[in-house]
């Protein structure tokens, strides 16, 4: 029970030990606006005097069963993490400067060979310039769900219709959009008829010429994930108070201006988030391709790859340094971007 | 003098808007209504017909009975509800207690734990599977349901994060009178933390949920046994020996859809706060 009598009574001495990151949480929970401690004001405790007092010995429980208490909160996260997380990348390293074949007692060892061939064979560096489609398709699926989610965020008729409608491919299973489109796709498929409609005749292999099939895989890619940064959009949107508009409106803004001042800044941070993840989400690309045209006519990406000389061809040396070049692409682009956007939040 | 200017280019301003919405929804539905369609035809429809009209008889669900049984639907189901039922539960346990360490806690190292776990979201697990296969064989868990659970348990880092936000905004008051009365962390945590963090687990299970149902690349890879097929793999290998037969594929493909349609008409509101929440960071 959160009784205030019982719990006013032993605050002070509690809240001596546990004032150090009780600050930390309250710079946090801060804008969730939960109420907290209402019972001891915060000038009977000098922020700066809290830290000391974090050190103090428990009374109760002795110190070395406090300090031993989080860790085994975290012991089976922890395995988890180093065994799921860390140890397939520093695997991934090892096995990169082997020529591996994956179930051999030995591992070769050959250097940076397995690199070299990476970058030199052009059959191997080709999946770079796929990443290049999928992510212009993230430019356009950016630029779509920003324009979707200022209409919608203003006054609509129908507006949960087609906010729904617009989110819902994100839920739709992978596979089931792999062949929804193929069909899409066919000659003489949907995009083929629909073409017809509006005067447009004739068959296109959509997927079959390999100067189309990658813009029709990375339309796909725009088709699924519009929906997931819309809602985005849209929620950080309606999270700005709603009197900012009336004041802008009243002092004449027009409605660009009202993006340009009100939404653009308190968006920036989904932005920077969404940019993450179109750049790391471009160059793992598997899913639909693959079941799709199973990497034919040019549309191989760096991941269906990766799998392909790993799974079925054994070579797990050269699959791994492919791998390894992947994660150092996406840890790069990630660091520069906090360069550039630096966090204002942090975690601890 | 610019009223009536305003109120044209307005007016052009409110068509555009609506043009550009219905645009859309035509955008995102054309694909699906033709497989509907498609779904609903028989095999002689589908061979003269284009794909855009409409199948003769609406109620034709011949090529559903096809595609629930030829493609092993109802074993699909079944696995996917074991990997669904056993990696949510696990998340939302390991999430929860994670980030009650990390937020009700100081220790040594804190900072460099909180560290790992950030590092561990940046890297996009596709990128790492050749390397965690040989994990996941090592343990001899190729070809069982729990190699994908231990992989969707053991690395969600989203989750952890969701929790730890939540966990600050309760007060601390709470931990402090229980303690008073005698609890150790594990019982506040289990009596206090853990039934107070209900919107938050909602918020993870309604992520992982749809993730998992919808995951292609873990059940492919670790549960190639014809016995384990889960919706997306048994959909996938329901296409192998049906190729052209375009009707019973699409019934197959609108199967695995309907569940995640009722689900988002149920759920909406708490979907779309779900994945804002686990999104702003």
């Amino acid at each position: 029970m959160t009784d205030t009598t019982s719990t006013g009574v032993g605050n002070p001495l509690s809240r001596k030990q546990l004032s150090g990151k009780q600050l930390s949480g309250k710079q946090l929970s801060g804008k969730q606006g939960v109420p907290r401690e209402p019972n001891v004001p915060a000038a009977k405790q000098p922020p700066g005097t809290s830290r000391l007092h974090l050190l103090a010995p428990r009374k109760r429980t002795g110190a070395g069963e406090r300090k031993l208490t989080p860790w085994l909160f975290m012991l089976v996260p922890l395995a988890f993490l180093a065994v799921f997380s860390y140890i397939p990348v520093v695997n991934l390293f090892r096995y990169s400067l082997t020529s591996w074949d994956g179930f051999s007692p030995t591992r070769p060892y050959v250097g940076l060979k397995n690199y070299v061939d990476l970058f030199t064979r052009p059959e191997l560096f080709e999946v770079f310039f796929v990443c290049l489609y999928y992510l212009a398709a993230s430019v356009v699926q950016l630029g779509l769900a920003l324009y979707f989610a200022t209409v919608l965020s203003f006054n609509v008729k129908f507006k949960n219709l087609f906010k729904g409608i617009i989110f819902f491919p994100y839920l739709v299973n992978g596979v089931a959009i792999s062949f929804i489109f193929l069909y899409f796709f066919q000659p003489n498929g949907t995009l083929d008829s629909a073409l017809r409609i509006i005067g447009v005749h004739g068959q296109h292999f959509w997927l079959g010429n390999p100067h189309l099939a990658n813009v029709s895989l990375a339309g796909v890619s725009v088709w699924r994930y519009t929906g997931l940064d819309f809602v985005l959009f849209l929620g950080a949107i309606q999270s700005i108070p709603g009197d900012f508009y009336e004041a802008a409106e009243i002092d004449g803004a027009s409605r660009w201006q009202q993006f340009r001042f009100i939404i653009a800044p308190g968006i920036k941070p989904i932005i920077s988030l969404l940019t993450i993840l179109a750049i790391s989400g471009s160059i793992s690309v598997f899913e639909v391709p693959f079941v799709m045209t199973g990497g034919a006519n040019g549309t191989t990406t760096f991941v269906i790859q990766t799998f392909n000389q790993a799974f079925q061809f054994q070579k797990v040396g050269l699959a791994s340094a492919a791998a390894v070049v992947l994660l150092a692409i996406v840890l790069v682009v990630t660091w520069i971007q906090r360069l550039l956007v630096p966090d204002e939040k942090d975690i601890v | 003098m610019s009223a009536p200017i305003v109120a044209v280019r307005s007016g052009t301003a409110v068509v555009l808007k609506y043009l550009t919405l219905v645009l859309a929804c035509v955008v995102v539905l054309l694909p699906m209504v033709a497989v509907l369609m498609t779904a609903l035809k028989t095999s002689k429809e589908v061979a003269t017909g284009s794909a855009l009209s409409p199948p003769h008889n609406w109620l034709n669900y011949h090529n559903f009975v096809t595609a629930f049984n030829k493609g092993d639907m109802l074993q699909g189901l079944f696995n996917t509800g074991f990997l669904l039922v056993f990696s949510v539960t696990g998340t939302v346990l390991i999430g929860s207690m994670t980030a009650y360490a990390i937020g009700r806690f100081n220790f040594r190292f804190k900072r460099v734990v909180v560290a790992l776990f950030l590092l561990a979201a940046l890297v996009p697990s596709v990128t790492t599977q050749v390397a965690t296969f040989k994990i996941i064989n090592f343990f001899g868990l190729v070809d069982t349901r729990w190699g994908p659970i231990l992989l969707y348990t053991g690395t969600d880092i989203v989750s952890i994060y969701i929790f730890l936000q939540f966990i600050r905004s309760i007060p601390i008051s709470l931990d402090e009178s229980a303690r008073l009365d005698g609890a150790n962390a594990f019982t506040i945590y289990r009596k206090i933390i853990f039934p107070l963090l209900k919107p938050a687990i909602a918020t993870v299970v309604i992520i992982k949920g749809i993730f998992v149902y919808n995951d292609f690349v873990s059940p492919f890879l670790y549960m190639p046994d014809a016995n384990l097929g889960t919706v997306s793999t048994s959909l996938f290998r329901f296409k192998g020996p049906f190729g052209a037969h375009w009707e019973d594929i699409s019934a197959g493909a609108i199967l695995v859809i309907v569940p995640s349609l009722v689900i988002f008409l149920l759920l909406q509101r708490f979907i779309y706060n779900g994945l804002t929440r686990g999104a702003v960071k």
